[in-house]
């Protein structure tokens, strides 16, 4: 098996996936950003800020969480959970969202624009752009902004321009077609701060690198908890961002086995899911080769999923290599399972989880009774709900009538 | 030699500049293609660049999108407008390039698409989000066909790298004329001439210039700083409009100032 930690290559790959599929106007803005990262991550300066704001702006560590009462419900390993949760914005889109504005402060751009789906990178950006006194535009798609309305109004209090999308199917697949438009339009003074490790290179590789402090303080946590590594780690997967940071370092650990949980939406037999890799064919998208929803015209399909997060056609290329190699195991769960597994982390924790993040426990909760009792799995809790307790209080009255 | 070639070669012989329109394949039906084609041809245009539906047409502006969603609508599919230009082709002398995004492509299989583009009379490519990082998933069999990719070079692009691009073709080098989508604006940068003239000098082949050009008066703007223009979202406002003497007028000013 050959290991990611050396990728991408030279090319921005990992294997065929990745790249830079972009339009010239932007070559010169991604090679740029990609001197400029690796400039950074080697700037001992630029590591301590983004450390001391990671600390006292955000409040790392989150806590790594022994939910004694969800592992009795579940019967079986030991579930810990990754409380991203607890992160200021109440998601892991903060850790990104930060490391990118501090880089476009060290380039000397004074603008960000972005894209966003549930709205949570949108609210993180926004957050970091207010922080760091930078101008900032977020693209959202009218889909996305109906289901998310007060997000919407939580980014345009932090002083952002949150601009509607009505092209394609008005969600984040669209979202980032408009911030990529709008970013070759204004590449002099703007960056894109984009949100998942997808992408055109650099992308991929700077958000899973900013985005690893999940998995890194998972690891040493763990240890010192348990005195050995988990036997499994669940995460839910969009795009990919807190599924690769939750996992990137815990690669190289062959008896930690990983699991990646895609959105099966109304389910995977039906055409109204979001699970690319379970589905789709690998193609090219928003700059990247990957894994895509489309049909055999390569027409990009309409991704669904109750949650706005998961939305996405596509799947970051880092995640697509790791499925190509069988160091990550890829699953699905459907809406359904997702709103009931969202419902017992509440009466069993008193945790109300992101419907995202509702993926990755719905899985753990058919995971955990394989396992014995001395295992343990993880969960990233990458987000609370808050954002979607409009959505799931309309799904369960809908079918309470 | 490609056709691409040879008609430049012929333009620079009579000190012509040359006009290339770009249309949406399916956008009206796919029957109405053949019709498009050959009236651009006789209106007077070197070559047609014809624009190859997407779902996400990540460089293109309002009208070439809302021409792509209309398209899409008919069920125009890439097979179909290979099978429509085989039979297209006895009858147009000028080149035929094709504008399409990767993804397509590579539904259709690369190696099978430019044997079959090939096959049907199709001279050119351009792919907008296929920078020369990325060329090789294709050029290999682009040589075995002897199909011409036109390469962009834009507003951002360092000097040093529009050569190296430039150098790359033997057909002609397409100039992004502003930072951005296609379609119209009222004005370009004031650095724009200056900028077309340093591509001119470095480029071995042919330069036109295209993005945002919708009016005679751009025209023959542009056309005094490098080989001609690409008119896309301005030709297919015409079109759709029935101007059809709009779209001469335009082509027109392509063959009224000539500087020698």
């Amino acid at each position: 098996m050959t290991m990611t930690s050396t990728l991408p290559d030279e090319k921005g790959q990992f294997g065929i996936y990745g790249g830079r599929y972009v339009p010239e106007t932007l070559m010169q803005a991604i090679l740029e950003l990609e001197e400029e990262y690796k400039k950074a991550v080697n700037d001992e300066s630029f590591q301590a800020e983004l450390d001391d704001l990671l600390k006292d702006y955000v409040g790392r560590e989150t806590p790594l969480y022994y939910a004694k009462r969800l592992t009795a419900y579940a019967g079986g390993a030991k579930i810990y959970l990754k409380r991203e949760d607890l992160n200021h914005t109440g998601a892991h889109k903060i850790n990104n969202s930060l490391g990118q504005a501090l880089l476009t402060k060290r380039m000397g751009k004074k603008k960000v624009v972005a894209e966003t789906g549930a709205g949570q990178h949108g609210v993180a950006t926004a957050t970091a752009c207010a922080l760091l006194n930078l101008e900032c535009v977020i693209f959202m798609g009218e889909e996305d902004i109906k289901r998310q309305q007060l997000n919407v109004f939580r980014m345009e209090m932090l002083g952002a321009k949150v601009v509607g999308v009505n092209s394609g199917s008005s969600t984040l697949k669209d979202a980032v077609n408009e911030a990529l438009r709008y970013w070759v339009t204004n590449v002099e003074d703007t960056h894109y701060i984009l949100g998942s490790a997808m992408g055109p290179h650099p992308f991929p590789m700077m958000v899973r690198d900013f985005q690893s402090v999940i998995g890194k303080e998972t690891r040493q946590q763990f240890l010192k908890k348990e005195d050995k590594l988990p036997d499994a780690v669940v995460a839910c997967i969009g795009g990919g961002s807190n599924s690769i940071g939750m996992f990137y370092p815990f690669i190289e650990d062959e008896s930690v086995n990983l699991y990646g949980v895609e959105a099966a939406g109304l389910g995977l037999d039906t055409d109204k899911h979001a699970a690319s890799l379970t589905k789709g064919k690998p193609g090219v998208l928003h700059g990247a080769l990957m894994y895509l929803l489309q049909d055999e015209h390569g027409q990009i399909q309409e991704a669904h999923s109750i949650s706005a997060g998961l939305d996405y056609p596509g799947i970051g290329p880092e995640h697509c290599y790791l499925k190509e190699i069988g160091r990550i195991s890829y699953e699905s769960i459907t809406d359904e399972e997702a709103l009931n597994a969202l419902q017992i982390l509440c009466k069993t924790e008193g945790i109300i989880p992101a419907l995202e993040s509702a993926h990755a426990i719905a899985y753990a909760l058919k995971l955990a009774p394989t396992m014995k009792s001395e295992e343990s799995l993880v969960i990233c809790l990458s987000g609370r709900g808050d954002k979607d307790v409009e959505t799931v209080r309309a799904r369960l009255g809908g079918e309470n009538k | 030699m490609n056709r691409i070639e040879k008609v430049f070669q012929t333009l620079k012989q009579k000190n012509q500049k040359a006009f290339v329109p770009y249309i949406m394949a399916g956008d009206g039906g796919l029957k109405s293609l053949q019709e498009k084609i050959t009236f651009l041809e006789k209106a007077g245009a070197t070559a047609i660049e014809i624009g190859i539906p997407f779902s996400d047409p990540v460089a293109d502006g309002p009208v070439i999108q809302q021409a792509g969603i209309r398209a899409l609508k008919e069920g125009t599919t890439l097979r179909d407008v290979v099978s429509a230009i085989a039979e297209i082709r006895p009858i147009v002398h000028i080149p035929l390039l094709f504008m399409t995004y990767t993804n397509p492509v590579m539904a259709y299989g690369v190696e099978a698409f430019i044997h079959d583009i090939k096959k049907s009379g199709v001279d050119g490519l351009i792919i907008p989000d296929m920078p020369i990082e990325q060329e090789d998933i294709i050029s290999p069999y682009l040589e075995e066909e002897n199909i011409e990719l036109i390469r962009l070079v834009t507003l951002q692009s360092p000097l040093s790298r529009i050569e190296a691009i430039a150098k790359k073709g033997k057909g002609f080098v397409y100039a992004v004329t502003v930072n951005g989508i296609t379609g119209s604006r009222s004005g370009f940068n004031e650095k724009l001439g200056e900028h077309l003239k340093k591509v001119k000098e470095v480029s071995p082949i042919p330069v036109l210039a295209g993005f945002g050009i919708s009016t005679p008066e751009h025209v023959e703007e542009m056309i005094s700083y490098c080989d001609g223009v690409i008119v896309g979202s301005k030709t297919i406002e015409l079109l759709e409009k029935g101007d059809y003497q709009g779209i001469v007028n335009l082509i027109d000013a392509s063959k009224t100032t000539i500087k020698l």
